[in-house]
């Protein structure tokens, strides 16, 4: 999985990058366009990596409540499973033990793993490695109601405008609206695993994602952050109840590749 | 690129006054890869008045900690990362003869001011464009640091790299600063 989901671009990012080729109208953007969807080609035909940051492994386990998981540690499986995916498939070991100390791992572990209790009798797993060059660039702001929508949809464009060239455009943005610090972090960490082809199931929020894409890509970044009408592929919301007396906004930033590879077991 | 310019490393300062920001640019030649923890190393080395691994003169340095190679690989996925990251570092290697950084993403004013007073250039790679930018790598060598892995100094030579002048001597810049 670790493999599949560095080497090989997902469907809809392929497609939203060859569209967004034929609508830009800056020749150097189209042509960054075009060196992406090739190396896009490369990658696959070679079973290489898309990008040379292969990521810190995100990766997100969905337990049905119905199962009972024998013969050892979850985690340590993962963990395992992680280890042997980057040594086999000379992935890039990007882990440090100690933020500050900074040794390498050297096997990319640990994994960041989120657990999610669900019901059935199924086990999904959901591997997301993310490079830092996108992930340096997202933010969190503890907003005040009365910021509301305008507020929220200021700190995104803000957001996104002060990254420019950094996270690799054409972006795609995931938003966590609500619930506490955390919970708005992990939910746009979350946002970014919906395909970009597809529309929220609130009609409100599919409409915030509208105007926010045409705010975003109205800021002239554009491909590799040369300006150009493309800026982000896909704005991604997902918001959860919160407190009367606060709202918690999150930005995730994916790059263009915006990788991820799922299993049920 | 179609369009590109065909220059080869290393550069002269009359190779570098021929481009301008905006430009794409075909790279073939030598350059060095040292990303931020390889960059404190060759800072604190000139600190300590030690001999650095490379001479800096006309040379290039190429932000990027590859992948391993698979077998039969010269390198594996080797694409820039965030040059900001070496911003504190890079006016004083350029003070020492280093003409040309590839990378991606925006630069400090410090760094803009060494460029335009050393006759510098800042190159862009596409950011992400890995796959397609081990292909041009033909030879890849371990120069120095190799414990730090892939942010070992390593020495490339490079056939067609598609880069664009980032940062040109004048200062002028090809990225939209909002």
């Amino acid at each position: 999985m670790c493999l599949k989901a560095n080497c090989l671009i997902s469907p809809d990012i392929r497609a939203a990058l060859a569209c967004a080729r034929k609508n830009e109208h800056l020749p150097l953007g189209r042509e960054i366009l075009a060196t992406l969807l090739q190396n896009a080609q490369i990658a696959e035909e070679q079973m290489i990596p898309i990008c040379q940051d292969t990521g810190l492994a995100v990766v997100f386990v969905e337990i049905g409540q119905e199962i009972h998981i024998t013969g050892g540690s979850l985690e340590e499986a993962i963990n395992e499973g992680v280890i042997k995916g980057y040594q086999e498939g000379y992935l890039r070991k990007s882990v440090v033990a100690d933020p500050i100390r900074r040794q390498n791992t050297g096997d990319n572990s640990p994994a960041v793993i989120h657990y999610e209790l669900v019901p059935g009798d199924r086990l999904k797993l959901t591997v997301a490695p993310k490079g830092f060059g996108s992930e340096n660039m997202s933010a969190l702001k503890m907003l005040k109601p009365a910021e509301g929508l305008e507020g929220i949809k200021d700190f995104v464009v803000t957001t996104v405008a002060q990254a420019g060239p950094n996270p690799c455009p054409p972006i795609v943005v995931g938003v966590g609206v609500g619930g506490t610090m955390e919970k708005s972090a992990l939910l746009a960490k979350k946002a970014l695993l919906r395909p970009v082809d597809e529309a929220n199931s609130d009609p409100f929020w599919a409409e915030v994602e509208n105007d926010l894409m045409a705010a975003i890509n109205h800021l002239d970044i554009g491909p590799a952050g040369f300006g150009g009408l493309t800026t982000a592929l896909g704005v991604n919301i997902l918001t959860y109840p919160t407190h009367i007396a606060g709202l918690p906004v999150a930005v995730n930033i994916g790059c263009h590749v915006t990788r991820h590879a799922e299993e049920i077991l | 690129m179609p369009d590109a310019k065909i220059i080869n490393t290393p550069l002269t300062d009359e190779i570098i006054e021929s481009l301008s920001a905006g430009d794409m640019v075909s790279l073939s030649g030598p350059l060095y890869t040292a990303r931020d923890a390889a960059h404190q190393r060759l800072v604190e080395g000139l600190n300590q008045q030690l001999a650095p691994p490379f001479n800096f003169k006309g040379q290039v340095v190429y932000y990027a900690g590859p992948c391993p190679a698979k077998p039969g690989q010269v390198i594996g996925s080797v694409g820039p990362t965030t040059s900001g990251r070496m911003d504190s570092y890079s006016p004083r290697l350029i003070e020492q003869g280093l003409k040309a950084m590839i990378g991606k993403g925006l630069r400090s004013q410090a760094v803009m001011d060494a460029i335009i007073k050393h006759r510098g250039i800042y190159f862009a790679a596409i950011g992400g464009a890995a796959a397609l930018m081990s292909q041009c790598v033909k030879e890849a060598e371990m120069i120095a640091y190799e414990d730090l892995g892939t942010g070992a100094i390593r020495r490339l030579t490079v056939e067609r790299m598609p880069v664009v002048v980032a940062v040109d001597c004048r200062g002028r810049e090809a990225y939209r600063r909002l």
